[in-house]
């Protein structure tokens, strides 16, 4: 076995194949670029070794680099993780000729799946079943009327050189081939000029489902049962389970051994994952190969009580595969559910920002979180937005699921948009429990998935005063908290004016806030009793809602980011996390954010003569529109910047001058810098001038 | 230290009784409180918010640390005084905490007769400078004022005590590095205009504050001049041009966080000299003073019982508890603060007032504030009394008492009548704050001794005259005397006429001695040297 490797990777996989290692006794090497710097893999390494820039292609994606920081560290291999360089053959050459192991599989099999249709005829040859279909040249309709009966209705028709949904029909029997065929080849023609068309089986509610495979070198196969991935958004996978519902040990076994085929086919060493299309009928066509380890793995190593990992490990080290195919069997069910941060409400956009609140689930036998970031990171602009994994385990499907929701409910971030809610819809959809899954479920359900959001709204009145007046006990719990710290370190320690209790010489205590939620504002007031000391009548009114005063006693205490409280003598546990200016409460009803509304203090800019004009947000310098010096009009386009894929300009804030500028196209900008500086003034552009800007 | 063991059984129906009759008391205070807390009529406030102002009071809670607690004082002032009715005399004051600083915080009421100033409005602002320059303590104008109340001049404007003397103050504390800043949030008139001119930081409100000696009507009066209150002394004119005020703010939450910001500037160090303990409840709860205090004032209490439910877990180490018994002194902790406790148990006789001067020169010397418990009818008085000495030994206490330089703090929780209220630092003898129970009585003497006085030099003249007098004609002759001195010594005629600085709460006792001591401890404690003691 080796005894150090190095991970030429960054987040949760990296972690991931360090904390097996550790375990193995095999010390490891980390890598790493600017970005990445405090990164958690890093700090978990024995060692780590600088790459480069932050960009991947100017660290990640060297792999010169990363061999010589194998060289240098004494790694006998490297674990490339997924992604990045993990399915690189020019990488893994270069391993072999630095005489360092490459923990993957033999450059052959790599190049082998390189090529879709080079796969496909290599799986054609070794009688691996394909989606059947006829991409012949004779385009005579009879030819291919016949390959459609051969394969049996439905049927898709395509245009070659079609697209975006044109020139696509599906044919459901024999009787409608032929109108459907003109059809097809005339909107062909007339949109892309071309008529040739192709025949394929058409899967009515098609599945993805994928079969892990373990080969060693010493000629041992065995597959690690199936996973069902078909709950995808654009070809990304959201929710992956393991077993595949509705699978009889038949099918499995045979899809398994049909995928020990396709790796023997192309002399498979280590772990690969072999994709089919499962029919509803059960039948199976095999999509594509992954020639590394996949980033669901882990719902097939709770499933078997394997570590996959150490699999690789092994198996690299030219040791037999740990287990025989009769030795494995199913255990359970799991679940595993990607964490992003991106907007699922906005087109599933990347989001970046700082994870100013990080809770996980606790994890335990039933939940298991793989993760590479910490409260306090960043999620950059530079890499995949993935911020944990969640798998969840349980005996059968129903209670794993449950166990899924309930970690999703637990799963508590701040500072980045994150696509939990949206993973928590999907998850308590009907559908989903009712296993009436298909490749195409998020859009069949898309109703219940992206509207569940606005039910949540909907919940009563009561409610949401309730959350209001517990966001108000955490605020002034939160200010009693910061007032306890000043006291400690006051020279008067013990002065009563420390004292958050809101003290009135013959009058109320009262601490009055202002909350809003929903677009609608809560006046808040707390009147603080004096004999206890975090005892308190909360009352919540809101002028826009009718019958709108209610009134709750409140006792607690806020310890860190926990309030512990009683309302009206109910007790719970509520995670909030405070941010600028709003309150985050993570309660058994649901996440609510409620906004402090806070003083109104005017808008200072009109009295500035001098300013500058910062970037809205991370982002790329696109293009810069004027030159120091020049007159501009307010309103007038200035730069323009690319944010996750959107394009935002920046405008004059009224007439002046461009004073300065501090970015060229092309640079990178962070979110508050400062792009320029422009002097207000009044400008009068002159005909002349306004021509030679244009 | 030594417990006190609290004798009294609040089941009892005297208890009871005693405690109902004290929350009538303090429900009526608080009652009127709350009508004198809205300030001007209905009218003037929504006038006042249409303009885009914050009413004085949400003035100060937004200028205030959020949630700290705020030491109002004289809320009663000019109450049932003049024969217009100007709550709070017009001006909100009081002690509360800028970014972790106590400030002394003077806010004009604009809703009141237009913010202007009565004799009383004055005197209230030259309080509250007083306990700023005794205690140190940096201090915030929030001014929206027409000046003096025109009317009124006479007692307003020419004596030493009067509108000249708050300048006076803003330029003396200010040369002891006593923070003066004045946010203008309305008007600053003619001598209200030195206020932000004579501050050492100054924020003025657009479009709200102007500040000018003389307003446009009287610039045209006088020169013929036609101008604009904005032109003649906004917010552009003072920041941009005359440079009068320092800080231009948008609105009057934008001028409280600047001025919140300029607290944050001063760099100031609380010069804490006093052996702080942790803090401990007392063993018995405040809410019971209500049934130590006897509904019928003549009959007495046990100052301890007081004292109990004041100081830091009922623990008191009593001074010649076996001499002097009558004034009963000791050491104890408020809020963790050492204290040296003087209080009455009955009529002051000569040892007791030694005993009270040596006790006072003991907190003198090793600098522990004193507070001052009084429930007093006076000296003892007698042939016996006289010639043993009463007046040199009253005059002991007195010495001491004036003389002390320790931060002196009184609570009236019962009478104060004569030359008791000298010894036990009254008004006069500067304690650094004085609050009154609503039970509380202040005058030369009681109603009873003082009509009876006076019934007696009447019956001696008529007697001398040869005229009688019947028991029925004395009783008539007495009665108003008794009802006057009743009107006068009440709390709410001392607390109008600033005599104190508020009627408190008895329940509140602990809660305002421990700001108030906290408070005085921004002032270092100075050496005390005393007076002649006539031995």
């Amino acid at each position: 076995m080796f005894t150090k490797i190095l991970i030429a990777n960054r987040g949760e996989i990296a972690c991931r194949v360090i904390k097996t290692a550790r375990a193995m006794g095999i010390l490891t090497v980390a890598v790493y670029s600017d970005a990445d710097k405090n990164a958690m893999h890093v700090q978990m390494a024995d060692e780590a070794v600088y790459l480069g820039g932050s960009p991947s292609r100017e660290s990640y994606l060297l792999s010169q680099k990363v061999i010589d920081a194998a060289l240098l560290t004494g790694a006998q291999a490297i674990h490339p993780g997924y992604g990045f360089l993990s399915e690189n053959s020019e990488f893994c050459r270069l391993c072999e000729q630095n005489n360092i192991v490459f923990i993957g599989p033999p450059i052959g099999a790599i190049e082998a799946m390189g090529s879709k249709s080079a796969a496909k005829n290599i799986m054609q040859q070794a009688n691996v079943p394909l989606v059947p279909g006829y991409h012949g040249d004779d385009q005579s309709m009879a030819v291919i009327k016949q390959a459609a009966d051969d394969m049996g209705y439905p049927v898709l028709l395509k245009a070659t050189a079609g697209g975006g949904g044109k020139g696509m029909r599906q044919v459901w029997s024999e009787k409608e081939f032929k109108s459907e065929f003109e059809a097809v080849k005339r909107e062909a023609l007339s949109s892309f000029g071309d008529d040739r068309m192709l025949v394929e089986k058409y899967l009515t509610q098609p599945r993805h489902v994928e079969i892990q495979v373990f080969c060693d070198n010493h000629g041992n196969a065995v597959y690690l049962f199936e996973r069902d991935c078909s709950v995808q958004r654009r070809h990304q996978k959201v929710i992956e389970e393991a077993p595949a519902f509705n699978m009889s040990p038949e099918l499995r076994a045979k899809m398994g051994e049909s995928a020990i085929k396709s790796a023997q086919a192309i002399g498979y060493q280590g772990a690969g994952t072999v994709e089919f299309l499962l029919d509803i009928d059960g039948s199976f066509y095999f999509m594509e190969m992954n020639t590394r380890l996949q980033v669901e793995h882990p719902v097939t190593e709770m499933i078997t009580g394997q570590d996959l990992v150490e699999w690789q490990l092994r198996v690299a080290a030219n040791e037999t595969l740990p287990k025989t195919q009769q030795e494995l069997s199913i255990q359970g069910h799991a679940f595993e559910a990607r964490i992003y941060a991106e907007d699922p409400d906005n087109d599933f956009l990347p989001a970046t920002g700082h994870l100013q609140f990080l809770q996980a689930p606790a994890e335990s036998k039933h939940v298991r979180v793989d993760t590479g970031v910490r409260q306090g990171d960043d999620v950059s602009v530079f890499y995949d937005p993935m911020i944990a994994k969640l798998i969840v385990w349980d005996e059968n499907r129903e209670k794993a699921l449950q166990r899924l929701t309930k970690a999703l409910m637990e799963y508590r971030i701040q500072g980045v948009t994150t696509n939990i809610d949206f993973l928590h819809n999907l998850a308590s959809c009907e559908a989903f429990k009712n296993e009436d899954i298909d490749t195409g479920f998020i859009e069949k359900n898309h109703d219940e998935i992206f509207s569940a959001n606005t039910s949540k709204s909907s919940t009563n009145k009561q409610t949401i005063t309730n959350q209001i007046a517990m966001a108000a006990f955490a605020l002034v719990l939160q200010q009693a908290n910061k007032a306890n710290a000043l006291a400690a370190k006051s020279s008067d320690v013990n002065s009563p004016w420390h004292n958050n209790n809101a003290w009135r010489l013959n009058q109320d205590n009262l601490h009055t806030l202002t909350l809003s939620h929903d677009g609608v504002e809560y006046q808040v007031n707390l009147e603080q009793h004096t004999n206890a000391k975090h005892s308190y009548t909360i009352t919540t009114s809101s002028k826009s809602l009718e019958s709108n005063v209610y009134s709750f006693e409140g006792e607690g205490e806020l310890v860190d980011n926990t309030l512990n409280c009683f309302i009206d003598g109910l007790r719970s546990n509520t995670t909030v996390v405070f941010t600028e200016q709003q309150v985050c409460l993570y309660t058994k009803q649901g996440v609510f954010n409620i906004t402090q509304v806070l003083a109104d203090m005017g808008d200072s800019t009109d009295d500035a003569t001098v300013g500058g004009l910062t970037a809205p947000m991370n982002g790329t310098m696109v293009s810069v529109l004027v030159n120091a010096g020049d007159k501009v009009e307010k309103d007038q386009a200035l730069m323009i910047m690319e944010a996750m894929k959107m394009e935002h300009v920046i405008k004059a804030p009224s007439n002046g001058v461009v004073t300065g500028l501090f970015y060229k196209n092309g640079d990178m900008v962070d979110g508050g810098s400062e792009l320029l500086t422009f002097e207000v003034a009044d400008v009068v552009i002159t005909e002349k001038e306004q021509k030679v800007e244009s | 230290m030594a417990k006190i063991i609290s004798k009294l059984n609040p089941r009892s129906a005297d208890f009871i009784e005693n405690a109902q009759h004290m929350q009538t008391q303090v429900d009526d205070l608080k009652a009127k409180l709350e009508k004198i807390k809205l300030g001007g009529g209905e009218r003037s406030r929504e006038r006042h918010l249409s303009r885009g102002k914050l009413l004085p009071r949400d003035r100060v809670d937004q200028l205030l640390d959020k949630g700290s607690p705020f030491l109002e004082l004289s809320q009663l002032a000019a109450y049932e005084v003049y024969k217009d009715d100007v709550p709070a005399a017009g001006i909100i004051t009081g002690i509360g905490r800028v970014g972790g600083q106590e400030c002394v915080i003077v806010a004009n009421d604009a809703t009141v007769k237009g913010g202007t100033y009565y004799p009383l409005t004055v005197k209230k602002h030259l309080r509250a400078q007083t306990i700023a320059l005794e205690n140190n303590l940096p201090c915030i104008y929030l001014v929206d004022s027409g000046g003096a109340n025109l009317p009124n001049q006479d007692d307003v404007f020419p004596d030493k005590e009067h509108f000249g003397r708050i300048f006076f103050n803003q330029a003396t504390m200010s040369a002891q590095n006593i923070p003066q800043i004045a946010v203008v949030m309305g008007s600053c008139t003619a001598g209200g205009a030195y206020v932000p001119a004579m501050a050492d930081e100054s924020i003025i409100v657009k479009e709200q504050g102007t500040i000018f000696l003389a307003g446009p009507p009287l610039v045209k009066a006088a020169t013929g001049e036609v101008v604009t209150a904005e032109e003649l002394g906004g917010a552009d004119v003072h920041c941009r041009t005359s440079g009068v005020s320092d800080h231009l703010a948008q609105n009057d939450n934008h001028a409280l966080e600047i001025a919140r910001s300029a607290v944050g500037n001063l760099n100031r160090v609380k010069p804490v000299q006093l052996n702080i303990k942790e803090v401990i409840a007392p063993d018995y709860s405040g809410e019971e003073l209500y049934g130590v205090i006897p509904k019928d004032p003549r009959k007495p209490f046990d100052i301890k019982e007081v004292i109990a439910r004041v100081v830091d877990g009922s623990e008191f180490d009593e001074f010649k508890a076996l001499y002097g018994s009558t004034l009963v002194c000791g050491f104890a902790h408020i809020y963790g603060y050492p204290v040296g406790i003087v209080a009455n148990n009955g009529i002051l006789f000569g040892e007791s007032a030694e005993k009270g001067a040596h006790f006072v020169e003991l907190c003198a010397q090793r600098k522990i504030p004193l507070v001052f418990l009084q429930n007093i009818t006076g000296f003892m008085v007698g042939k016996q009394y006289e010639a043993g000495g009463i007046a040199k030994h009253g005059a002991k206490m007195v010495t001491a008492v004036a003389c002390a330089k320790v931060p002196k703090f009184t609570i009236l929780v019962g009478g104060s009548y004569g030359a008791g209220n000298y010894g036990m630092c009254g008004r006069a003898f500067d304690p650094r704050f004085l609050f009154m129970w609503p039970n509380a009585r202040i005058s030369v003497m009681g109603g009873e001794q003082a009509a009876g006085v006076l019934a007696q030099v009447t019956r001696d003249q008529k007697e001398k005259r040869g005229e009688s007098w019947s028991e029925q004609d004395e009783a008539d002759f007495k009665q108003p005397i008794i009802d006057t001195y009743e009107h006068q010594g009440h709390p709410y005629y001392a607390s109008g006429r600033l005599w104190d600085d508020g009627i408190i709460d008895p329940a509140d006792t602990r809660q305002v001695l421990g700001l108030a001591i906290s408070a005085s401890l921004n002032k270092t404690i100075e050496d005390t040297k005393f007076g002649i003691f006539r031995m």
